[in-house]
């Protein structure tokens, strides 16, 4: 393999690892307020996607406002699905809430494949995305700067929040503690329903680049994605924002770069995520920026 | 009565037993084929459930991996019993191994060794599986499911790669499907009855006070993952046997979804309660199929809407979650019935 070869596949490991790590961070932020794994956050990235493309494609409104619509529906949406779902669960058993976190997971796959079809449909991406550079032979489209670069400002954006803010100093009391910090005069419920609606529209930005990278959008697209997310999330250390993007990009560069290595691999491509898993839990299952597992997180 | 032998419950559930075998052989003679199909997937879901509720309610052990261990199990009985002719003739992608075409027994063994590979696959898991509690548990779990899905798909040489194996010869019928499900019923309620099922419960209501009381955790949550996925294994045989082609879509994540919500209407922790939640969820399928289809209200026609029977489903996964978590069952069993009249009384 030549370097021009692997600067190519490091490039596209980037856009992919991104697209990981935007996901991956809604997983850990929920794990760690309400140590639930959200089994739905992968079907919210879907439907991030679904309404970028009834935005453009039936709509006709330009990228920028179909993003800012869609990812504030789909906050609403991931607030909306905690009230309903998950509140009245607080004191119950956590295997309780897992069923139900998978009740709403294929609730949502099997509405959007009812009243959408279940075939797949193209994206309409818009050209400024598709346009590409060649730097020295390495070729760069749009979308795989646009990727990273949005991660990046997001991730800063929600470390921010999380250390910066009373907000994010109240998410981080809440990982530790739910009860006492209701005693503290703060709304438990409110604060869980923010970190839901800012790791749904994380989410929601992640199907959307995701839907501009491979242009089609159909309603299992979150399933595979969102465990491998789930899977970056973990071998990250689950419950920190930065060892989820950390995770992402090592999910992301190693499918990238074992199948440019080993083409025959390709039909494995999937199973990666899962053997990292199994290999992180094995050896150090609080992952790599992980702390204790009794402790707080973030 | 004194009788030490004979005790109420043990002359009940003979006559159970009995009236079971005997209303097989009635359905077997005297029933249509369409009915017999139905009661025969019953059965095998009986066996799933049954043992899918071993490791999740009774052991509180949260998995997600019963789609892979039955998917293990259809593959071993449909390479056991297909003749090598005819798996030559099918394999269309690459040629199979001469071990695979060199395989052959009779369904019993077949059945046996689903069940053994799928046990032996379990216990080589046990160890990375339960390093992990709760939901990582389940995610681990799912995963292996999800891997045994694209081994599946990526060894064409064994199983045929996704075009699945193919005229697996009929070997499921109403004895074999239902007199399995009695052996299962009968062998999980027995071990929950000893002290290992003693033992799988206090695991599954407090971890660290069982091993404050002296039990081996981990090896009580291996014999009950080991035991269910036996179980699975000689279901996926059946199950192979009764639909005669398999192909990986078959095993997806919506297998053990299905069995999921069966345990969960059930009432988690209750044989009866799974027995009586495949019966009501096999039924709810076969009868909701009208939803799939397109549905005359009042002389408008609606479309055909492939899936809605799914949202139905998980709509109701939901709200027994939410405002039924007992399921019917809860964690009582057909004979704690019976002692809660007497109280009455």
């Amino acid at each position: 393999m030549d370097i021009l070869t692997f600067m190519q596949q490091m490039v596209n490991g980037f856009s992919l690892g991104s697209m990981y790590a935007l996901i991956a961070i809604g997983y850990t932020m929920v794990y760690g307020v309400l140590r639930l794994i959200n089994f739905a956050h992968g079907d919210i990235m879907m439907v991030g996607a679904f309404l970028g493309y009834t935005f453009m494609a039936v709509f006709e409104l330009s990228f920028p406002v179909t993003v800012l619509l869609s990812v504030l529906i789909s906050a609403a949406l991931g607030m909306f699905m905690d009230k309903i779902a998950y509140k009245p669960l607080r004191e119950a058993p956590k295997i309780s809430l897992l069923i139900t976190a998978i009740g709403i997971s294929f609730f949502l796959e099997n509405a959007f494949t009812v009243f959408a079809g279940g075939t797949p449909r193209p994206f309409p991406v818009p050209d400024y995305m598709e346009q590409i550079f060649d730097v020295s032979g390495v070729i760069f489209s749009v979308a795989s700067i646009t990727v990273p670069a949005v991660t990046l400002v997001l991730l800063l954006g929600i470390l921010y929040v999380l250390y910066r803010t009373k907000y994010g100093m109240a998410i981080r009391a809440l990982s530790f503690d739910i009860k006492t910090v209701n005693l503290m005069g703060i709304d438990a419920n409110t604060i869980i329903a923010l970190v839901f609606g800012l790791g749904s529209a994380l989410a929601a930005v992640g199907g959307l680049f995701w839907a501009v990278n491979y242009p089609s959008v159909e309603p299992m697209m979150g399933v595979l994605v969102g465990l491998k997310a789930f899977a970056a999330a973990v071998v990250g250390g689950i419950g920190s924002v930065t060892g989820a993007v950390l995770g992402g990009f090592i999910i992301g560069f190693t499918e990238v770069v074992v199948i440019a290595f080993w083409p025959e691999m390709g039909g494995y491509k999937d199973a990666f995520a899962f053997v990292f898993l199994i290999l992180v839990l094995l050896f150090k299952p609080t992952g790599i920026m992980g702390e204790d597992l009794e402790k707080g997180r973030f | 009565m004194n009788n030490t032998v004979f005790t109420k419950d043990r002359l009940i559930n003979l006559a159970i037993i009995i009236t079971t075998i005997w209303f097989l052989w009635f359905a077997q003679h005297f029933f249509d084929e369409y009915t017999i199909r139905i009661i025969n997937n019953v059965a095998i879901f009986i066996i799933l459930a049954v043992s899918y509720n071993l490791i999740n309610g009774i052991t509180g052990q949260f998995s997600l991996e019963p789609n892979g261990f039955i998917a293990i199990g259809a593959y071993v009985t449909a390479i056991l019993t297909v003749d090598s002719e005819a798996m030559l003739y099918q394999y269309d992608i690459e040629d199979p191994y001469p071990w695979v075409l060199a395989l052959q027994s009779n369904f019993g063994w077949a059945l046996f060794f689903s069940g053994t590979i799928s046990a032996l696959l379990a216990l080589s898991l046990a160890f990375p599986v339960f390093r992990v509690r709760g939901d990582y548990l389940a995610i681990v779990t799912l995963g292996f499911g999800f891997i045994i899905r694209i081994l599946a798909i990526n060894s064409p040489e064994i199983t045929n790669g996704s075009l699945g194996i193919n005229d697996i010869p009929e070997f499921s019928n109403l004895y074999w499907t239902g007199g399995l499900a009695i052996c299962t019923v009968l062998a999980v309620l027995n071990i929950i009855y000893s002290k290992f099922g003693r033992a799988m419960k206090a695991v599954r209501d407090d971890e660290d006070a069982a091993t404050a009381m002296g039990i081996n955790t981990f090896k009580i949550k291996t014999m009950a993952f080991t035991t269910s996925a036996f179980f699975e294994g000689i279901g996926g045989g059946l199950l192979a046997a009764l639909l005669t082609s398999i192909s990986p879509d078959l095993f997806t994540f919506f297998l053990t979804f299905q069995l999921l919500i069966i345990i969960v209407l059930g009432g988690l922790g209750s044989t009866t309660g799974a027995i009586l939640g495949t019966i009501f969820v096999m039924a709810g399928l076969e009868y909701m199929r009208f939803l799939d289809e397109p549905i005359n209200l009042f002389g408008f026609e609606t479309e055909a809407m492939p899936g809605m029977r799914m949202v139905v489903f998980s709509l109701i996964l939901i709200f027994v979650m939410l405002f039924a978590r007992e399921g019917l069952m809860g964690k009582r069993e057909l004979k704690d019935l019976f002692k809660k009249k007497k109280v009455n009384k």
